[in-house]
């Protein structure tokens, strides 16, 4: 691996300048995804690292039924927080469903936002084919040993999954992502700001280079909210998701008002079910109701031979998490 | 031309600094060194201060061999690298105790024949220090959860899981 340069930033306009003039620059928070990819796997170069956690960009920030997570905040820190526990229950379990103790006290919530996939095809650079990579090259996964991949959002040109939980919850809930560039900062929808494999999986966000995380705008379900993370994996801790959901509900009586549905292990983008969240909405809490739900939550899947299971036990962890949260298991 | 006005026009203009001086607290020692920038935690620790009981073993954060604190928390050393660590207190397993004087979770691993081969215990002992201080080890079933990070190839989980529920309970968790 070539030598690099280690810069410890203290000031977040300069960290961001810095990175924005020298394409060769990245910026390094947690470094479970960026020292792994670098240092281990060899498949990310940079000739300069910008070190940003020293950054004020720590901690949470309750502005009304807001929660405002600074982009330096741990995985294990926000799952400790007061505001989530009480409020976003959903969260909090996606959070410790995610990686070791050790790797969420390291993780950053903007880092696991920007995780890479764990195709074991792109982060193997012995492996030729990736359009991940080397956009043009193909797609080794598609007739390779594909389990831990997409099926929506999917195509053969590439099926690598985005892994994260915790952005299951926060696609659900309609998470912001607040940015900081040398022009400026904006707001983006979490939802807007990935983009889905297409034509081009090389472009996994729209960030430009050198923008930077600064927060996550979190809203915070209603009090009378039930919700909850349902994760099923290969073991049972330590693992990452084969199929993922997250669920929030708001009952009155014995219809649903709202519904909030995302999936997880299943997009190369987490993935918001709205159709199945349409198709909850009025209806009366039932296995039935559910089931019709999840047929519209994986769509048109793109399968391979090793993932075409996926397609049966998304619907049904779906299925099983609406019957655990709303109490209706007939 | 002097650094100075090299910097000035452009940091490109100057050789990058592939390596740091980097203060590390280690155990209670302050350690100065220079270090090239790829360097981790692990491979300081293990290779430029001696302190070879912190373990690598999967050496890209799958195995928790080479868990260490830093400032109290537990993290993965081999994916940490040195230069980020200026200035920060870290523990590893000479830290905890010392033949002798082994810390009560060492014992406790000591009764309980928590281990076989012994290469992922040091990993083992620093992440159960944590995880009571952490408060998560009320049952076996939180403990498992909470010391998932942490293989051990030989299968020695029933034996780990029944020593750090000893010291839980001797603690009062």
């Amino acid at each position: 691996m070539q030598p690099f340069e280690y810069v410890r930033a203290d000031d977040t306009a300069v960290a961001i300048a810095t990175v924005r003039d020298d394409p060769g620059a990245q910026f390094l928070a947690g470094g479970t995804t960026q020292v792994d990819l670098m240092l281990k796997d060899g498949v990310v170069t940079a000739d300069r690292l910008v070190d940003i956690t020293r950054l004020p960009l720590r901690g949470t920030d309750r502005d009304g039924d807001t929660l405002r997570v600074g982009a330096l905040t741990t995985m294990e820190e926000l799952a400790a927080d007061a505001t989530v526990r009480e409020r976003l229950p959903l969260v909090r379990e996606a959070l410790l469903a995610g990686a070791s103790t050790q790797l969420r006290n390291m993780a950053t919530i903007g880092g696991n936002l920007l995780q890479r996939t764990r195709c074991r095809y792109f982060r193997d650079p012995a492996v030729a084919a990736c359009n991940k990579r080397s956009p043009g090259s193909g797609c080794a996964a598609v007739s390779g040993a594909a389990r831990m991949h997409a099926i929506l959002g999917a195509s053969e040109r590439c099926i690598a999954l985005h892994a994260s939980d915790l952005c299951v919850p926060l696609v659900a809930l309609d998470a912001v992502v607040r940015i900081e560039g040398v022009d400026g900062a904006r707001a983006v929808p979490l939802t807007e700001l990935y983009v889905a494999a297409g034509e081009r999986p090389e472009a996994e966000n729209v960030l430009a280079h050198g923008e930077l995380i600064t927060a996550v705008d979190v809203p915070l379900l209603p009090a009378a909210a039930r919700s909850g993370y349902l994760k099923v994996r290969d073991r049972v801790s330590y693992e990452f998701a084969l199929t993922s959901a997250a669920v929030a509900l708001l009952l009155d009586d014995d219809r649903i008002v709202e519904a909030r549905v995302a999936l997880g292990g299943v997009g190369t983008v987490p993935w918001r079910a709205r159709e199945a969240e349409q198709l909850l909405a009025g209806a009366r809490p039932s296995t039935g109701a559910f089931r019709a739900a999840a047929e519209a939550a994986i769509r048109d899947p793109f399968t391979v031979p090793g993932t075409a299971f996926k397609v049966e036990l998304a619907k049904r962890t779906l299925v099983r998490i609406l019957q655990t949260v709303s109490g209706a298991s007939s | 031309m002097s650094r100075a006005s090299s910097e000035a026009r452009g940091a490109r203009t100057s050789p990058p600094r592939t390596s740091t001086d980097v203060s590390l607290h280690v155990n209670g020692n302050a350690e100065s060194l220079r270090l090239d920038n790829r360097v981790t935690l692990l491979d300081a620790l293990r290779d430029q201060l001696g302190l070879t009981g912190t373990k690598k073993g999967c050496d890209q954060g799958a195995c928790g061999a080479c868990t260490v604190l830093i400032d109290g928390r537990r993290v993965l050393s081999c994916l940490t690298l040195a230069a980020q660590c200026e200035g920060r207190e870290v523990t590893t397993i000479e830290g905890v105790g010392v033949e002798g004087a082994l810390h009560p979770v060492q014992e406790a691993f000591v009764r309980h024949d928590a281990f076989q081969c012994g290469y992922c215990t040091p990993g083992q002992v620093i992440s159960a220090i944590s995880l009571l201080e952490e408060g998560r080890a009320t049952s076996d079933e939180e403990i498992r959860e909470f010391m998932s990070g942490n293989l051990c190839r030989c299968g020695a989980y029933p034996n780990i899981v029944a020593a750090i529920r000893e010291v839980a309970d001797q603690q009062g968790a």
